[in-house]
């Protein structure tokens, strides 16, 4: 059990041994902000990630049933007027980024390989059904709320946007409430 | 200056697409960097183990809060030409509460999924995949939650508007709560993980 705790603040066993250790997190949290402030202040618009989701379902959607997504909004607003290709979305194209940013960094470090992040008592077939599970979760809660931790959270937490605020605290809220049932995914 | 210079017509959209591929590089560099590609990790918050995700979101939200007022402040930037989603205030919570059991149970946000699957991670593919799942589901019942979705609107209010108080007042708030959240936080993360409580 201790073993378990403890291995969790390091990269998970079976990440190997030549992994370099993450970096402090203020120093990342602090470049992300500098980031979010970059994007304030060029685009006048912050970060985002759910709407990459949104973009890229709604695209799909489109394509297999066209009358069916133009009549509902919640597909629609993402196809944009029909001007311009509606995946040249700022928040796709930044997503884009994010996955090869992630994948350089973590290739630098010696971080990458095909493996299932779990607890010690988890399996992978459990630990894969939970996080597509989650996953569901978390697009739903997303486009109720009008975005994630990136569009809602950080972009509304620094502009003090009170629905952003509201956010944070029931997200956080509900996860720990909902931490024990979880548990042995984990720990 | 004439700041954010997109919003005010100082360049197109294919420099504003360019430039998000810039800003996506860093902030999946950070991500990755400070170990928010990983699974563990980010669950790690729930159980108090690893404080991570708290230390790295507010440090940020901070840092980006301080630019904003103060860039504003000297007359810079024009905060009120930056779009933000709005406040929807049942909508917002319900999601987050919905959204908050997604993250412990898969153990990675929206962004984070997409560093997490591009570091080989297969439960990052699998999120990516429950999120497009997500997605697509709130479009098919969104006749049925369109109510709920467009309910308590409050518009572009702020904090400081809502309470009546200047805005480096929230801001000057918000900094403490961080610092006091930190210092909590790395108190607390020592203590169970030396043994010291059950988490």
């Amino acid at each position: 059990m201790t073993a378990a705790v403890e291995g969790i603040s390091r990269p998970a066993a079976g990440s190997g041994r030549r992994a370099a250790p993450y970096m402090n997190p203020y120093v990342a949290g602090v470049g992300i902000g500098g980031i979010l402030l970059l994007a304030f202040v060029v685009m006048g618009r912050g970060l985002g990630a759910s709407g990459a989701f949104s973009t890229v379902v709604s695209v799909a959607v489109a394509d297999i049933a066209p009358a069916a997504a133009s009549s509902n909004e919640a597909f629609a607003r993402y196809l944009g007027d029909g001007t311009t290709s509606p995946l040249a979305d700022w928040v796709l194209v930044e997503i884009v980024g994010v996955i090869l940013g992630g994948l350089m960094s973590a290739r630098l470090a010696g971080r990458f390989h095909f493996m299932t992040e779990r607890g010690p008592r988890a399996g992978v077939r459990a630990r894969l059904a939970f996080a597509f599970a989650g996953g569901t979760l978390m697009g739903l809660g997303a486009r109720l709320a009008r975005g994630c931790t990136s569009g809602l959270a950080l972009t509304g937490g620094a502009m003090l946007m009170p629905g952003a605020w509201i956010f944070i605290a029931t997200a956080f809220a509900a996860g720990f409430a909902a931490s024990p049932l979880f548990r042995r995914q984990w720990l | 200056m004439n700041m954010p210079f997109y919003a005010n017509g100082m360049f197109g959209d294919g420099a504003g697409l360019t430039f998000a591929l810039v800003i996506g590089l860093a902030f999946g560099w950070f991500l990755e960097r400070g170990g928010l590609g990983n699974a563990r990790k980010l669950a790690g918050q729930f159980y108090l183990t690893d404080m991570t995700v708290l230390k790295v979101m507010f440090s940020a939200i901070v840092t980006a809060m301080l630019g904003l007022f103060w860039l504003n402040r000297v007359g810079f930037l024009d905060v009120t030409r930056i779009v933000v989603p709005g406040t929807f205030v049942v909508p917002q919570a319900i999601g987050g509460i919905i959204f908050g059991i997604g993250f412990v149970m898969g153990g990675l946000c929206p962004g984070t999924s997409c560093v997490s699957a591009a570091t080989g991670r297969r439960d990052g593919f699998a999120v990516v995949g429950g999120m497009a799942a997500g997605v697509l589901l709130f479009g098919l019942l969104f006749p049925v939650l369109r109510g709920l979705y467009e309910a308590t609107p409050m518009g572009n209010v702020t904090l400081p508007e809502l309470l009546g108080v200047r805005a480096g007042v929230v801001v000057f708030g918000v900094t403490a709560m961080a610092i006091g959240m930190f210092t909590a936080a790395t108190a607390i993360e020592r203590r169970v993980n030396q043994g010291g409580g059950k988490a």
